[in-house]
């Protein structure tokens, strides 16, 4: 009954790497990158301070300060990489999971606790950051996205959109309602697949037999594959992309490939359903550890600099978890704010019942 | 007897169901190896294999257009939508089809499709996990729509409704899941289109199904001792409605306070509530009463117990039936 990914492709799937997990630097021939020692230096530092981010995240869970988190452990290269490939101008679209491209939009980390926490659905004004709310519902955003790219295209803007994904939300009609509004409006929208091999307890095999890059030639744009632990190469192959569409070239999909080190979310337990063998050869091409080690080899920074990186990130662990616990939760009333632009009869009569039902017990 | 939680004894009807009819298949998102998010389906694909137990692709709208195709080809196919807020992406399908084929097949084509979700909230869920989608469904007809609410019932329920010829729409009280009971795995149960009094009271009736049935006892309970005596009658079956068992109880008591997780305005309640007043109007000491969710989206978790009619404000519906 299952079938092999493998199928119904003539070639073995490229991936483009600009770095391999040992931390050598590689040549592509269509994707390069001119990066200053800063520039490398300041992408692992995201990497390393995203992760601890993460670290605390999940931690606090396991002490029931949030309800649930869904940690992007493993995933951090793929969201620092296109997270950094963005301008100001251009507009993200995320799912559940992309701590660290909101990390890039500077979106408040405490912000992303209070979802999970449970005293927002949302928690952050998706036009300050250009960063729209997180979306629950798999693949819902991936046409709110292309929406969104139709209208820079109509008023002329210099910018694109960019949209992330599973590789689960790939089945979605609405992914695939996406994918041929974007062709054929030419909408300038990159769709930023995370191939994390999993969705939930499901295998890529259960969603598709064919790499799912490929799947974009049949929508009629480009599709590339790129090493979703390397940083440089998400970075390199995001840039062109974004750069393609604000240009007016239209769409991309990119399927990043990389892997869920932790479990779906803190309510799941992957060993019901995964070996551990998988997970350790994914070890071997941990995102962070490749930039270490070119950084290392090639004296681009030294003991001190990681030192430094490190203190940062227990200092920023620290700030989080703090605000984290003190985050106050909202008022009894809050569940009656903003259903309606306006006042609503009925909304505000019910809070009215409800507040003097509640001072009933005060006395 | 043997001792069952209620995801336990859903997943034991459902091992009976297909023990019994090899056209029974089990679909959905991460229902095999996992055994479901909730682990309602734990152990079935690997007792009844890969073709039966089915991990579907992530998408709703083809889960129920396949289990459709399949029930033409004669399979039973029992769907598991994973959480209540994910059930839209189907709704198309649901609504357009899987209700209405029968219909337009002038009764030739019959579609023995089984759709459960888990519903409701109070387990300190994320947006889309703790909600009560069952009115939209009570509103389409061709659907037949039940809640299940202990132990017990759920074993016999599921199998009946798997073994029906009509689709149903099967909701499951994801917070009671843990719940333990007593449950005789010989016995037929009650049949799927009955409602239940689950106690019998004198004074009032209190009206629920799925989690809401538990409250309602509770708060039934702490009457008690205020030297009320009230009636739980537990609906089962929401489409049809057993108006039979309602009517009379309604009638005897003379008062009847309706409460469910969904919010009040235009929710199951203000079919009840208009079906029993047509029905017991000679009879009513005071208006059918609703206890609800407000008329807003579920909140965050944090509020959720604000949100959620609870023991106190059922009791606080019951208090303002008899202020009548
Ligand atoms: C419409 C819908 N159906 C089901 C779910 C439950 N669910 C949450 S995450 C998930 C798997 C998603 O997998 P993938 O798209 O690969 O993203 P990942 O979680 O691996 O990042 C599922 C089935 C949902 N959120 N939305
Ligand atoms: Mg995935």
């Amino acid at each position: 009954m299952t079938a092999d990914a493998s199928h119904g492709v003539d070639t073995p799937p490229e991936l483009v790497q600009l770095l391999t997990p040992e931390g050598e630097r590689v040549e592509h021939p269509d994707y390069d990158i001119e990066l200053t020692e800063e520039e490398v230096r300041s992408l692992y530092r995201d990497l390393v301070l995203v992760r601890r981010i993460d670290l605390e995240a999940v931690a606090l869970q396991r002490q029931g300060e949030l309800g649930l988190w869904a940690s992007l452990l493993g995933q951090e290269a793929a969201q620092i990489g296109s997270g950094r490939a963005l301008t100001d101008a251009d507009m993200v679209f995320p799912t559940y999971r992309e701590h660290g491209v909101a990390w890039c939009r500077d979106v408040d980390p405490v912000k992303l606790l209070g979802l999970f926490r449970g005293v927002s659905n949302g928690g952050w004004d998706p036009a300050e950051h250009n960063f729209h709310l997180y979306t629950i519902v798999i693949g819902s955003q991936t046409l709110h996205a292309v929406g969104y790219a139709m209208g820079l295209q109509r008023d002329g803007a210099e910018a694109a959109t960019m949209v992330y994904f599973g590789d689960g939300a790939t089945s979605q009609g609405d992914v695939n309602e996406a994918f041929i509004w974007a062709s054929v409006t030419n909408a300038p929208v990159v769709f930023f697949c995370q191939n994390n091999q999993w969705a939930i307890s499901e295998p890529l095999e259960r969603q598709s037999r064919i790499p799912l890059y490929k799947r974009a030639s049949g929508f009629g744009f480009p599709g590339v594959r790129v090493d979703g632990n390397d940083v440089l190469a998400c970075l390199a192959v995001t840039r062109q992309a974004l750069r393609n569409a604000r240009e007016g070239q239209g769409p991309t999909l990119i399927e990043a490939f990389t892997y869920r080190m932790g479990a779906h979310t803190t309510s799941d337990d992957p060993s019901r359903y995964r070996l551990a063998d998988e997970l350790e050869a994914w070890k071997l091409k941990d995102p962070i550890e490749r930039v270490k080690a070119y950084l290392f080899k090639n004296r681009l920074a030294d003991q001190e600099f990681f030192e430094k990186v490190d203190a940062e990130a227990d200092a920023l662990g620290k700030d989080v978890r703090g605000r984290c616990l003190t985050l106050p939760d909202p008022p009894p009333e809050a569940i009656f704010q903003n259903v309606y632009a306006g006042p609503h009869a009925l909304i505000d009569e019910e809070r009215e019942q409800f507040l003097t039902y509640l001072a009933g017990f005060e006395r | 007897m043997t001792t069952l939680t209620l995801a336990k004894a859903i997943n034991e009807g459902l091992r009976r169901s297909m023990e019994d009819n090899a056209k029974v298949l089990v679909m959905g998102e991460d229902v095999g190896k996992l055994g479901g998010v909730f682990r309602v389906t734990d152990g079935l694909q690997k007792d009844f294999g890969e073709d039966r137990v089915i991990d579907t692709p992530l998408a709703e709208s083809g889960i129920i257009g396949t289990a459709i195709g399949l029930a033409l080809r004669g399979y039973r196919p029992v769907c598991e939508i994973q959480f209540d807020g994910f059930v839209f992406p189907a709704a198309d399908q649901i609504i357009t089809q899987l209700a209405k084929m029968p219909l337009r097949s002038l009764g030739k084509i019959k579609l023995p499709v089984v759709v459960r979700i888990p519903f409701g909230g109070g387990i300190g869920a994320v947006e889309h996990h703790s909600e009560s989608p069952e009115a939209y469904f009570t509103h389409t007809a061709g659907l037949r729509v039940v809640a299940c609410s202990n132990p017990a019932d759920a074993y016999t329920m599921i199998q009946d409704a798997v073994r029906g010829d009509d689709p149903v729409i099967f909701f499951e009280p994801k917070r009671r899941y843990w719940d333990k009971a007593e449950v005789d795995l010989g016995a037929p149960g009650l049949p799927l289109d009955r409602a239940k009094i689950v106690r019998p009271g004198a004074d009032l009736t209190l009206l629920a199904y799925g989690p809401m049935v538990k409250t309602c006892l509770e708060a039934a309970a702490a009457a008690e001792e205020e030297g009320r005596d009230l009636e739980v009658v537990d609906l089962r079956s929401l489409n049809p409605l057993d108006l039979e068992v309602l009517t009379d109880s309604v009638r005897r008591t003379g008062r009847c306070v309706v409460a469910h997780e969904a919010p009040v305005f235009s929710g199951f309640g203000a079919e009840l509530a208009a079906r029993l007043t047509e029905r017991c109007f000679y009879h009513l000491e005071a208006p059918v009463l609703r206890v609800g969710g407000f008329s807003t989206p579920y909140p965050p978790s944090r509020l959720e117990d604000y949100y959620l009619p609870d023991l106190d404000r059922v009791l606080d519906a019951v208090d303002r039936s008899f202020a009548y």
